[in-house]
């Protein structure tokens, strides 16, 4: 296993990273029916700089979105510690982004009164984050649609204001659990690329669960590979494909190689699950 | 980049869900209004008939023309409508405070696991009484005048509201909690900007079941004792063997169920505007 503390500047950018969040030796146990115990994660140990793009791609059942999960402070570690800026993280943190595969937005809600929710849950200056507010959904191509539900969008669009949802109040650093998924592979492509010109424009950490390994790769500055039953990072890969990527990377063979090589980490061939 | 957001921009554009439908539904619509109009026509044509044809007395089924006479005959003397006014603020007046009472107590129930697991015995006890049986009870406790007949409204209204309140504050889907909670929301947050309008839905199908229950409650409530009312002008009405007249009263209430059913309807589609599924708007019991 490689070593998963160094940072590694592959996205050129020289600068020294500082850690952001810190996971060692977590573990995550549920009570399983008839008594039993099952173990999902066991002794993960991470550690994710400012600014960097990780990706974690694995099997179902690697427990990679419990880990995210735990991340979000939605469900409780069993053992281990996580670590923001070197502070304990044990619950929900107003630092936090978070992007589900499905948008999740309130139906009864306008397209702005759904990215203002964190501004409004955590009693943060609701005026002066309307303009934010504003310039995101602008930069996520959605200008206009402020004042519209979301019903009257489509799924892509749908995902961009939740993605706007998870930028609004400035969060140090995004959780993403498989959020193109439920996208066709059109869309889903368009979706990287933005993703990567909204990462490179705000400076946000972003973690990123997928399935897909070649999106992985694509969007990653290292790929966590995960693997099942218990799930534990089974190698962290470094990417250092040269950025701004576009989609003719898809096609290197640097990128074909990384591929190459996680597919073989799993033993398998193409997408690993569904 | 832009071109597929573009793309998206005019898929957009195109006419909201559900509105797309109208014109495959129109021609269907139009052609049962049609049957809906002859089924009217030949079923009281053929009341008519039969009653004139074998002369069955008046006392046992009064023609249609004899009910219209009479219906016409009590609106236009205002006897009618002083009753149905009556027995119109009972119903509503039941309905507001059961439906109230249903969505406090739900509320209180629907929130707490330990409150719901004490209550809930209480609960399924107290829907399993007839209601109707406590009526002579409530006449006791509440006399012969409005306030029996609200209360009795009341008690049969509130069930549905409560039933439905406590389904729907559960009805909340898990991720929506879940992106609530990652957002460092309060228990208390969670509720009114989630949970409460998840359960609007079931809280406006329990009120529409209510509405209907409600005005069931106060006739019957009339019919047990009362000085007014169109379940009291039921009773008189039979005691002078007047049946063209009681049908005319069903009727009266059948119209004022109906509008009342209409009522909560539009209320459902003004309120919950932005599911797709509820804006056809419940269906009576």
């Amino acid at each position: 296993m490689r070593d998963a503390a160094a940072p590694t500047g592959a996205s050129g950018t020289a600068a020294p990273t500082e850690q952001l969040l810190t996971v060692a030796h977590l573990n995550k146990t549920y009570a399983a029916r008839g008594g039993g115990r099952i173990e999902a994660l066991r002794d993960i140990n991470l550690e994710i700089g400012t600014e960097e793009f990780v990706t974690i791609v694995g099997p179902s059942g690697c427990g990679k979105s419990t880990l995210l999960k735990i991340l979000a402070g939605i469900e409780r570690r069993s053992a281990g510690s996580v670590q923001l800026r070197g502070r304990p993280l044990d619950g929900p943190t107003r630092e936090l982004g978070l992007v589900f595969q499905t948008p999740v937005l309130l139906a009864w809600r306008t397209v702005l009164e759904n990215v203002l929710l964190p501004v409004e849950v955590q009693h943060r200056d609701r005026a002066a984050h309307r303009a934010k507010a504003l310039d995101l959904l602008a930069m996520t191509g959605l200008d206009g649609f402020a004042e519209r539900y979301p019903f009257e969008l489509s799924g892509g669009m749908q995902q961009r204001v939740s993605i706007c949802r998870a930028l609004v109040h400035n969060p140090s650093f995004l959780l993403m659990d498989e959020p193109f998924g439920a996208l066709d592979a059109m869309t889903r492509e368009t979706m990287n690329l933005e993703l990567l010109r909204i990462w490179k424009e705000t400076r946000k950490t972003v973690i990123l669960v997928t399935h897909s390994i070649p999106e992985a790769v694509f969007l990653a500055d290292r790929v966590v590979a995960m693997s099942p039953r218990p799930g534990r990072i089974a190698e962290v890969i470094p990417i250092d494909l040269p950025r701004p990527r576009t989609l003719d990377v898809f096609t290197s063979r640097a990128f074909g190689a990384h591929v190459a090589h996680i597919r073989d980490l799993f033993g398998m061939a193409g997408r690993l699950d569904e | 980049m832009t071109a597929p957001a573009l793309n998206e921009t005019t898929a957009a554009a195109a006419p909201a869900p559900g509105r797309g439908f109208r014109l495959p539904g129109s021609d269907l619509d139009r052609q049962a209004a049609v049957l809906a109009v002859l089924i009217f026509v030949v079923g009281i044509g053929g009341w008519e008939a039969v009653v004139r044809g074998f002369r069955v007395p008046a006392m046992i089924v009064p023609t249609p023309s004899a009910i219209a006479v009479s219906l016409w005959k009590g609106l236009a003397s205002g006897v009618y409508l002083h009753h149905l006014w009556v027995t119109f603020i009972e119903s509503l007046g039941g309905f507001g405070i059961g439906a109230a009472a249903g969505l406090l107590l739900g509320g209180i129930i629907g929130t707490s696991p330990l409150l719901e697991r004490a209550f809930y015995p209480f609960v399924v006890s107290l829907q399993t009484v007839p209601k109707v049986a406590l009526v002579p009870l409530i006449i006791i406790w509440f006399g012969y005048g409005l306030g029996s007949k609200v209360a009795i409204s009341a008690t049969i209204a509130a069930f549905p509201v409560l039933a439905n309140t406590i389904v729907g504050l559960r009805a909340a889907p898990r991720e929506e909690i879940d992106l609530l909670t990652a957002y460092t929301a309060s228990r208390w947050q969670i509720f009114r900007t989630v949970q409460l309008y998840q359960a609007l839905p079931y809280i406006l199908v329990g009120c529409d079941v209510a509405m209907v229950l409600a005005v069931i409650g106060a006739v019957v409530g009339e019919f047990v004792g009362a000085q007014a009312g169109l379940g009291f002008l039921i009773l008189q009405r039979n005691l002078y063997f007047d049946t063209a007249g009681e049908f005319a009263i069903i009727i009266l209430l059948s119209g004022m169920g109906v509008a009342l059913h209409l009522l909560i309807g539009w209320a459902h589609r003004r309120i919950v505007f932005w599911n797709p599924r509820s804006v056809q708007g419940p269906s009576a019991h």
